[in-house]
């Protein structure tokens, strides 16, 4: 099977959806509810794990985080709840977080627990291409999909080897700055797109700063193969808490309609 | 550039570039024959260097074994080694053409030494300082906002140094075109470690003319206070190819190792990552960083600079823990023995040189980095001993 039927048997067709929310956050009972919330309109779900020093985050995620470590979340919680998630679905769940979490168990360790709850891929936030040997090898190993960041000021050359290590997607950060939603996109976002698409063999998918169904169209219209929206969910969450799944639904619903051609 | 496995860069990709840009930057003014001039003329004659290396004579006496030396780096402007290094960052960044400086601190001192280093190069300052921090170190607070500098508090995480630190590092993502993050100890990722081990190794090529003049040998051994460990980098890294020199490092063992609430992350941490740095962290065991506790709020810290995980891993150093009590302790001995009040932090080097001294023979000779004074330390220490 080469590479892009692989990909064709595990993704949907681009452009995706992608939504995000950190296990745990407020408990993790109801973190599969808000998975399950987030899946009916959703192509992947990113799934953070929570981490004590979230560095690249910013003041909405960090919170979660939080909250998600208050109610004595464990990473062999968060695994459970893929776990059971995968009772109800078989959309991609791609983990999210940071390295000395995946460091800390082992790297393949982590990434073969990982694996064997159902997990597809991960992001590893402050692993870059250098750092990344072992974490690569015990990808492979283990067949866990890899995703990893590239940023408006990362050069062509850089975004190649990005591109080339990178086997679910890459995910191009739209701004200078941390996670959380903003009123307007960024300009750099769309320059960053044109560029990495010129580069970029595999799907592209923008996060950091989107939050409403016109970012979604946007930043599909300008080129992109998906869009990540986390903080502005996990807002909803902040503000409903048990409630959130609905508001959740309805709001991600809302998202799916930017994906739509006009 | 990794010291062993320790080391790396291990952040978001976004900071690639900035780091590349520093690294750069700072291998080509390290050669250059105008700024090394500038960075010594304002070290000697704004900082105070050199400092001296004072035989602490009634100290000796006092413990009966080897020779007890004191580098006086309490003596310099600010009243701590933390001068040396943001001197030589802000001049770097002034090259750089950055107008703004960013900078973590714990108790304040690498906040207030930033403020300095911005009000002598006229650099835009802002700190930022855990708010429990900004709660429990009022003077320097203060001290900062008179010194022009602005101080951020930081409500994230525990709201203390690492919560800081995170804190700057999420300011740099978005600002790196003007701003410098300036780094107080030998900790981040490449090049942060290297260049402010750099910076402080005035501290240990000095001791080394010093202790040449005074004894016409190098000392048998060298003991300095490890919080992310820029005094005892800055002391060490001259003698580090001098194998006869023994180099030991005192963490701050806090209410004692056992209690869980120290910051030896050398003596009880495991490997990990945080900070842009493989090296060595208190942690659970789902790699959840640990809070800290220290009587001397410049050691509190769950992490130490790769360059000492690797001199630990070779054996190059040793490195061992002095509680709150046997700190105070040496404070108090100190202030009378030789009328000299040390930093809360120091005090953790001399305690444990004491202890060193004693066992070692009369023309035996240790080095102690004397990495502060104690001024800031008074009400800590006012309220713990009455």
């Amino acid at each position: 099977m080469s590479f892009k039927d692989a990909h064709a048997s595990v993704y949907p067709k681009t452009p995706w959806l992608v939504t995000f929310v950190t296990a745990g956050d407020p408990s993790p009972e109801l973190t599969l509810k808000f998975m399950l919330a987030l899946e009916k309109h959703s192509d992947i779900i990113e799934l953070g794990i929570p981490f004590s020093d979230p560095m690249a985050d910013g003041p909405t995620i960090q919170k979660a985080n939080v909250r998600a470590l208050k109610a004595g979340t464990k990473v062999k919680d968060v695994f459970e709840i893929v776990r059971n998630f995968r009772e109800y679905s078989s959309k991609p769940v791609i983990l999210m977080t940071y390295y000395n979490i995946v460091y800390a168990r082992g790297v393949e360790n982590f990434l073969r627990e990982a694996k064997d709850c159902g997990a597809t891929g991960v992001i590893v936030v402050d692993l870059p291409v250098e750092e990344s040997e072992e974490y690569l090898r015990a990808c492979e190993k283990t067949g866990m999909d890899t995703v990893f960041l590239a940023a408006p000021n990362t050069p062509d050359d850089r975004l190649r080897v990005i591109d080339e290590v990178s086997s679910a997607f890459v995910y191009l950060v739209s701004l200078y700055g941390t996670t959380g939603a903003r009123e307007e996109l960024p300009e750099t976002a769309f320059k960053a797109i044109t560029r990495a698409k010129s580069v970029c063999r595999k799907p592209v998918c923008v996060g950091f700063g989107v939050s409403k169904k016109e970012h979604v169209k946007a930043l599909i219209d300008a080129g992109a193969d998906g869009v990540v929206v986390g903080s502005a969910i996990v807002r909803l969450i902040e503000e409903f808490g048990e409630g959130a799944a609905e508001k959740i639904e309805e709001f991600v619903s809302e998202l799916r309609k930017g994906l739509e051609k006009s | 550039m990794k010291f062993g496995e320790f080391g790396g860069q291990f952040v978001p990709e976004v900071l690639i570039p900035p780091l590349k840009e520093l690294e750069k930057a700072y291998e080509t003014l390290k050669e250059d024959e105008e700024f090394k001039k500038e960075l010594d003329y304002y070290l000697k004659v704004y900082a105070g260097r050199p400092t001296p290396l004072y035989f602490a004579r009634n100290l000796t006496e006092y413990v009966g074994g080897a020779r007890i030396y004191l580098k006086r780096e309490d003596l310099l402007h600010s009243g701590a080694h933390k001068i040396n290094n943001t001197i030589g960052q802000a001049l770097l960044a002034k090259y750089m053409g950055k107008s703004r400086l960013i900078a973590e601190t714990g108790a304040g001192q690498h906040g207030v030494a930033t403020a300095i280093a911005g009000a002598l190069f006229g650099l835009k300052t802002e700190v930022y300082m855990g708010s429990e921090d900004v709660e429990r170190q009022k003077p320097n607070v203060f001290r900062m906002k008179l010194l022009g500098a602005s101080v951020i508090p930081v409500e994230s995480g525990s709201r203390t140094l690492k919560d800081a630190i995170n804190e700057a590092l999420r300011d740099w993502v978005a600002t790196f075109e003007y701003t410098h993050y300036l780094i107080g100890s030998v900790v981040g990722p490449h090049p942060y470690p290297t260049i402010v081990r750099d910076f402080q190794s005035v501290i240990g090529r000095e001791t080394k003319v010093q202790i040449m003049e005074l004894e016409e040998r190098l000392p048998d051994c060298i003991v300095a206070c490890v919080g992310g460990g820029s005094n005892a980098m800055g002391i060490f890294y001259p003698f580090a190819r001098d194998s006869n020199v023994r180099l030991v490092g005192v963490e701050a063992a806090g209410k004692g190792l056992e209690t869980g609430k120290h910051s030896a992350s050398l003596c009880a941490g495991k490997k990990g990552v945080l900070h842009g740095m493989l090296s060595y962290f208190l942690q659970d065991d789902d790699g959840q960083i640990a809070t800290t506790h220290s009587v001397a709020a410049g050691l509190d810290y769950p992490g130490v600079g790769p360059e000492h995980a690797w001199m630990k891993e070779t054996g190059r150093a040793e490195y061992v823990a002095v509680d709150d009590s046997e700190a105070l302790e040496a404070f108090s001995l100190l202030s009378r023995l030789e009328g000299i009040i040390p930093a809360l932090e120091s005090a953790h080097a001399i305690a444990y040189a004491v202890k060193l001294a004693e066992e070692m023979s009369r023309d035996e000779i240790i080095v102690v980095n004397l990495s502060g004074r104690g001024d800031k330390d008074l009400e800590i220490v006012m309220n713990l001993l009455g």
